[in-house]
This record gives structure tokens, sequence and C-alpha cells, in this order.
């Protein structure tokens, strides 16, 4: 029997289902040392600016239960070394390009989205979820209005797909897919980070200089797959899951909530084979109940 | 190259209170690893999701063995601590730089403080030329102390004055009236930032270890940046990776506040 384990998003054939969490797996250079990331369906890379950005002051991360804060604050390159250096590195590698994509404003979005326009790149995912930026970021991911007008200027500009990611930091998650939907998203994916907060008790102070980190990792997963299954039923467009993958079990409960593709995160820390081994997994899965493809899985949870 | 390698621990001590010494198998990490590099432990409770990136102390690589010598500083490894001869654990390595053994200094002084000192012993294994190592402790528990006399002279600092000079690593330098062409250190912030100053007003070539919280440990996450005075090659912004550009810095390329 063959077993069919490609996906479609928005047009794009990914060899498999799974990809990297942004902001997890850098440009893959780092992971690319461990296996081929042609075991991949696609690396999501960090998220770019129009201008390099130095991130936050240390300590950016602390562990918690099954799970980790972070509050790295997008450090990233810019766009121009981006696309002088990260773009053809992983073009060296038989896996889809998604270049995650971060801002300040509407303009600064745009700005990134136009000069990747003419890139060989596969994918946009646009990051208006970033809980530890203080402007932009996530206060495009709080209001469905801001939403949507963000993905309508994005669109303008964008020769991609473009994958809206969302917050689970809202009140009602098919209230923000739909505004993402109404504004012209390709895709959609979630979740980024829940925001969260440390203290070290020892020492009286906050356990991350940011005070508020973003959390995730295993513990965030039932809230991710609940949020997935909400937002997949909301609209009509493809839904990257994402939160605490850490296998391919982990991957199988967000297909079946409605999950088009995965991402593996956090997990990416715990194990560098984690995504590879994500993907094998699917795979043992499907071997195991005799499933032919992948596609027939997708939402196929019931009562 | 980075491996990763179930390493079977083939020896595990406590040697100061809280202070412990395991020799790992890990044929691979040990083959390649230099002074200076770290390894990545795993827990086996998957609810530490992180890794603990912890020092080499020595390295044989005739057997296939590192050492690391580690302090108890959380659950992670207070889980470690628990393993003996015989137990696995999940490792990453060889990860990080390492010290610079080429330079062909005449002297040089080796200063490790706390749990800095570990990686000084392995250090004055490899590092050619005359070495002069200060071991700065908190109190009379002093651990390596034989490790560190087999490879060069040993002075010792404690803050309580029960062994050696009474006060820090540089108290102990300026009583004995030593000197060098350059200095290699691990230790806490304020040790590093006062041996900076010293190494500078005495012209000598300095190597510093640092460390910080990490996440990945091969440099993806930028959890683990250290200020830099020149653009760092990742990012163009000033912020290097300790686990990936370091830990061991030249001092004149870092700012350490």
């Amino acid at each position: 029997m063959e077993f069919r384990t490609s996906v479609n998003l928005a047009g794009v054939e990914l060899k498999n289902p799974v990809m990297t969490a942004s902001g997890t797996f850098g440009s893959g250079a780092e992971y690319s040392e461990f296996y081929d990331l042609g075991a991949l369906g696609a690396v999501v890379t960090k998220g770019v600016a129009n201008v390099p950005w130095p991130g936050n002051p240390t300590p950016r991360i602390a562990e918690t239960a099954s799970g980790m804060l972070n509050a790295i604050g997008l450090q990233n390159p810019g766009i121009d070394v981006f696309i002088e250096r990260d773009i053809p590195f992983l073009r060296r590698f038989d896996t889809k390009i998604i270049v995650n994509v971060c801002g300040k404003t509407i303009a600064d979005y745009c700005e990134v989205v136009e000069k990747l326009s003419d890139q060989p790149v596969d994918m946009l995912e646009i990051n208006v979820s970033c809980p530890n930026v203080k402007e932009g970021g996530i206060a495009f991911g709080q209001k469905p209005e801001a939403l949507e007008t963000v993905t309508r200027e994005v669109k303008k500009y964008a020769r991609q797909p473009v994958i809206m990611k969302l917050s689970p930091n809202v009140t009602d998650i098919t209230e923000m897919a739909r505004a993402a939907e109404a504004g012209g998203a390709d895709v959609l994916s979630l979740i980024n980070t829940l925001t969260g907060m440390k203290i070290d008790i020892h020492r009286r102070t906050f356990a991350i200089a940011n005070q508020t980190g973003g959390l995730s990792g295993p513990a965030v997963k039932p809230v991710a797959v609940r949020m997935v299954y909400q937002a997949a039923r909301a609209v009509s467009l493809p839904v990257i899951g994402m939160g605490g993958i850490c296998n391919g079990e982990d991957a199988m409960e967000f297909i079946l909530a409605g999950a088009a593709a995965v991402s593996v995160g956090t997990a990416n820390f715990n194990n560098p084979y984690a995504a590879k081994e994500t993907a094998e997994g699917i795979q043992a899965y499907m071997e195991k109940y005799q499933i032919g493809d992948i596609k027939d899985l997708i939402g196929a949870v019931h009562l | 190259m980075k491996y990763k390698e179930t390493a079977v621990i083939t020896e595990q001590r406590e040697i100061a209170p809280d202070i412990f010494s395991m020799w790992l198998q890990t044929d691979a990490i040990a083959k390649e690893a230099v002074p200076g590099q770290f390894i990545s432990l795993y827990s086996h409770d998957k609810s530490r999701m992180l890794p603990r990136p912890v020092s080499i102390c020595q390295i044989d690589g005739t057997k296939g063995r590192v050492r690391l010598v580690y302090r108890i500083a959380g659950k992670g490894t207070e889980e470690f601590s628990g393993y003996g001869k015989g137990d696995t654990l999940e490792v990453v390595g060889p990860l990080g730089n390492g010290f610079p053994l080429n330079r062909e200094y005449d002297r040089v002084f080796l200063v490790g403080g706390g749990i800095g000192i570990p990686p000084m012993a392995g250090l004055a294994e490899r590092l050619p030329g005359e070495k002069l190592i200060v071991a700065g402790y908190r109190n009379s528990e002093v651990f390596l102390k034989e490790e560190l006399e087999k490879n060069g002279k040993l002075y010792l600092a404690s803050e309580d004055g029960s062994v050696g000079t009474k006060g820090n690593v540089l108290d102990a330098v300026r009583e004995n009236h030593l000197t060098a062409q350059a200095l290699f250190a691990c230790g806490p912030a304020p040790m590093l930032r006062a041996l900076k100053a010293y190494a500078a007003e005495q012209g000598m070539d300095c190597y510093l270890s640092l460390e910080e919280r990490m996440a990945c440990g091969v440099g993806a996450c930028l959890a683990c940046v250290c200020r830099s005075m020149d653009v760092d090659a990742h990012t163009h912004v000033k912020n290097k990776r300790i686990c990936k550009d370091g830990p061991v810095f030249s001092a004149d390329e870092i700012d350490l506040g």
C-alpha cells in the first residue's frame, strides 16, 4: 500500500505536512547540521523585519512545567541580509520556504512583503501575534478590524500565498479567523504563544527581563488543539496547527482537529530531530491504521 | 560536527557539597571536543523541555569519555545527580567554540571562580606553556584541587579566607605578585568584568567564557545573547550568541556592561 503524505496549502504542494514553527529554527542552518532539511514539508523562518532588530535584554527565556516562556523580541538581521544569505541557503534543500514577516507598522510589513515578491520563496507568514514587542506585532492580532486591514494591505504587495499567524490571546478565535479570511488571507496558522509570567521567588524578580513572555510547549497543546478545531470550522481556509507538538501522535491530534499542516516548535529545543521525527511519526500512524492519504484525516475527528 | 548521543555514565560522585563529577561515555563527542566547549544534557522527565548546558571539565579522547563537574542549581541538575554508573543521558555536543589553544604564550593565567573552575582543569591539560592557575572558592569546600595542581602552579582564594588568599581571584593574583601574557577565565559575571579590566590594565590578552540561560544550545533561538563591540555575523546588531559564537570570547569583543 502506498501512503501519500503530501498536502496542498493554497496551491503550494508540501511533501509532508510538517514544518517548523517560526523562531524555533532560525533559517534552518543550525539544524541542518543534524539532518537534511529535505525531510520537512517546509521550513518556516524566524521573523524578519524591514531593518535589523536587536531584540530584548536577557534573560530572554525561562523553563516552565512542560513548556517555556520566551521574550526574544524578534531579534533579526533585516530583510536585506535575509535575502542575500538565508534564502540562498534554504534553496539548497528540497523543502518549501515560508518566510515569517514581522513589523511595527503596516508599512513595515508591506515593505518586507514587497521585497520578497520577486524572491524564490513559497509562502509568507505574517506575524501579527508576537506578544514580546511593544509596537506592532500583537496590536494587529487582537482586534478583528486591525487584523483584516493589515491582511488586506499585505495582500496588495504579496506575490506568494499569505499565511496570517493568529494569537491565542483573544476572547474568540473564530472572530479573528474570519477577519483574516475577510482580509484575503490564503492560509491561517495558529497558535502563537500565550502570554505568561514567571517569578523567581528566591530573587523576588521576574524570571525573564521582559517580565512577560510567550508560553509554548506541551503545556499549551490542549488550548492549541481546541483553537485549531474552532478556527478550521469557522473559515474555509486551510489551517496550520501548532502548539506543543513533539511527535507524530501530537501532530495527528491537530490534523484530526482540522489542521492541513502542522508546525514543530519548542520540541526542537528538547530534541534537534523533533520535526523530522514528527514527519516520520505521521507516516507510522498512517501505516498503523492503513490510511492511504493524509488528506483523508484532516478534520476527521468525529463524535 | 555536533552529535546527539545516548551517553552512558561511567562514574559519578559528589566531590564537594552539591558539586558532582560525572564521567560520560560519549564516543563521537569526546573525539572532537576541546576545552571550553559544553554539552547539552536532556532530562528524562519530559516536563523539563530545555537542555541543561554544562561545560566540559576534562576530555579523554582515547577512552571516548568526557567529564562534567556541575553544581545542583535546580530540578534538572538534581535529577542528573541521582544517576549512577550504567545510567544513560541524552546529550548533544560538543557545543560552542572552546578556548584558543594555539597562541603559544610562555606563561598564562587560568582563572576559575566557583562552578567556573571545572573547564580550567581540561584547559590546563591541553594548553602549552607555563600555567598559573587561580581558583576562587566560597569557603574551604574546594574541589578539583589535585587535577589543577597536576598541570600548573595553583593559587587558591576563598571568600571567607579558609583556604588561600582571603578575597577573590584578583586578590590572590596581587598577593602573590603574579604576572602572565594572557588570561583565560570562567566564572561569575562580576569576576569576569573585573578580570577584563585587569587584563586591559596589564596589557594582557584575555579570553572569557560566558554563561546565560539557553534554550536550543545550537545558535537558532537567540535566547543566550551578549552585547558585543562589533556587529555580529548573524544579526548585525551587536548581539553575539553565547552558545554558538562563544561561550569563549576575546574580552575586547564583548561588552560586559
